[in-house]
């Protein structure tokens, strides 16, 4: 019954696997756009306290999406000081969660892809003068497939996470319901036939962006690019 | 494997003529240290403006780090080092080392000269001359890193040329390549030398010394043993140390 729901193309299905993906699909470029250059610029720069912000930031790699949930909610409801925007219980605000969820994550997996490069490429980059905007960007360049790599496993993370978009979103029927909070949902309702038909295509996307991370690395070694 | 063709490379940006140049180069009580070791000490070195000076000295003596504080990629710890009374960034910016294991960035090879004609500001119109230069014009699609030891180190080269440096570094830049590609990056050395490139390089092959050096630099124990001209060095060294690595002694 639940692999029929998924090929008779049941529209309320799709809305949520749709919304869904393009929740977690914000967040994660949301998520890069932040994290890659801070985890650059980390990478690259040598400053007191800096063993303290390493710690830091793999501690927020382990935030629990609950209480991203939570601090997100406080701060956006109404009388939390982003009230006024009317925030809470929209996409916006899930995909707001799910990044601060993730931009850690990110940030902190591309500090050590981009560490392990800029010691092999540090006394080259002095020689040819770089700036640090430059070696910036040619380090982001150069490590691009693991960053992808990077980016998916965020991405992985937030479709899969349910406390933090339950909290901001309120799982509203056509409004922010995704794919995880439908589950959570339908379960304890017993309509088992929809939460397992979701359960299904979460596990679909999952193998998918396994799939994808190991194409991009082959293609990459191919080409002696890892 | 084909040797390289030496096409001719011109640069199109002409170097500032009025500007006085780096060279010529004086070191005076140069020292190193490095976590309480003391790695060069007392060192002096007088470099005329032009020809190809060969750095040689057992394995240890100070050779690489030599070359790195000259090129101004570390500090020293004692002493001084002179470019012409130009700011350590300038001396840099106006040099080029290549490296003893190429680093080349995970591009193709065309874009690997381009990364330096760009960051240089010099008009990438350039690359393709560069890369005839150093024969690799057809591999200009090809991931860098899936060239050969030696079309790794002519690459490594092209973009060190790229920069038009006036002061060449190589630090055992043909250790581990085979007889033709040595002969292929020596006369692109030659050419670069020829066309008033200063050289500056380290290397074991007594061969390529005697082939390349106006004078030789031999370095002991972090300090100048001897620094001669090639023409008197090789058949009659002066100090002992230089003496027994001709020979193929052990110098302690
Ligand atoms: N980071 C370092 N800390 C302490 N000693 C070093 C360091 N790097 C190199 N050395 C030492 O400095 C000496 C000179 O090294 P190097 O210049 O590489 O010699 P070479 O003449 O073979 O190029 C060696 O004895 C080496 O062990
Ligand atoms: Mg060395």
């Amino acid at each position: 019954m639940a692999v029929q729901l998924v090929i008779s193309g049941d529209a309320d299905l799709f809305e949520i696997v749709g919304l869904s993906l393009r929740v977690s699909l914000s967040a994660t470029l949301l998520a890069c756009l932040i994290g890659f250059p801070v985890g650059a610029l980390v990478a690259i720069s040598r400053f007191p306290g800096r063993g303290a912000v390493l710690v830091l930031m793999n501690a927020l790699m382990g935030l629990p999406p609950v209480v991203v949930g939570l601090l997100v909610y406080l701060h956006l409801s109404r009388s939390g000081p982003l009230g006024f925007l009317g925030l809470l219980y929209t996409p916006t605000a899930m995909i707001i969660a799910q990044t601060i969820l993730i931009a850690p994550i990110v940030a902190a997996l591309s500090r050590q892809v981009i560490e392990d490069l800029h010691a092999e490429y540090a006394e080259q980059f002095r020689s040819l003068c770089l700036s640090r905007m430059q070696t910036v960007t040619a380090l982001l360049w150069d490590a691009r497939y693991s960053l992808l790599t990077v980016g998916l496993a965020g991405f992985g993370r937030a479709v899969a996470e349910v406390g933090a978009v339950i909290i901001v979103g309120g799982n509203i029927d056509h409004l922010t319901r995704v794919m995880t909070t439908a589950i959570a949902l339908e379960t304890s309702k017993g309509d088992l036939a929809l939460a397992l038909a979701l359960g299904l295509i979460l596990l679909v996307i999952a193998l998918g962006v396994n799939a994808a991370v190991q194409g991009l690395r082959m293609s990459a070694r191919r080409q002696a690019y890892v | 494997m084909s040797n390289a063709q030496i096409a001719t490379f011109s640069p199109t940006a002409q170097r500032v003529t009025t500007d006085p140049c780096l060279l010529p180069l004086r070191v005076r009580d140069l020292g190193l240290k490095c976590a309480e070791t003391s790695i060069l000490h007392g060192l002096d070195l007088d470099l005329a403006p032009r020809g190809c000076t060969v750095i040689m000295g057992p394995n240890g003596a100070g050779k690489s780090m030599l070359l790195k504080l000259l090129h101004g990629l570390i500090q020293p710890t004692a002493g001084r080092i002179e470019w012409g009374g130009k700011s350590p960034t300038e001396v840099t910016a106006r040099q080029a080392m290549v490296f003893q294991k190429p680093v080349l960035l995970r591009r193709s090879v065309g874009a690997n000269i381009d990364f330096v004609l760009k960051a240089r500001r010099k008009p990438l119109t350039q690359r393709d001359s560069l890369l005839e230069h150093v024969g690799l014009l057809h591999k200009a699609r090809d991931p860098a890193r899936r060239l050969s030891g030696g079309e790794a180190q002519r690459l490594a080269l092209a973009r060190a040329l790229a920069s038009e440096p006036e002061v060449l570094f190589l630090d055992e830049a043909t250790a581990s390549l085979d007889p033709a590609s040595v002969k292929a990056i020596e006369d692109i050395i030659l050419d670069a030398s020829a066309r008033g490139i200063r050289i500056i390089l380290v290397t074991h092959d007594i061969g390529q010394a005697k082939r390349l050096a106006d004078d030789v630099v031999f370095l002991q124990g972090g300090r100048v043993a001897e620094h001669s001209a090639a023409r008197d060095f090789f058949p009659n060294p002066q100090s002992p140390a230089a003496r027994d690595y001709l020979n193929g002694r052990l110098v302690f």
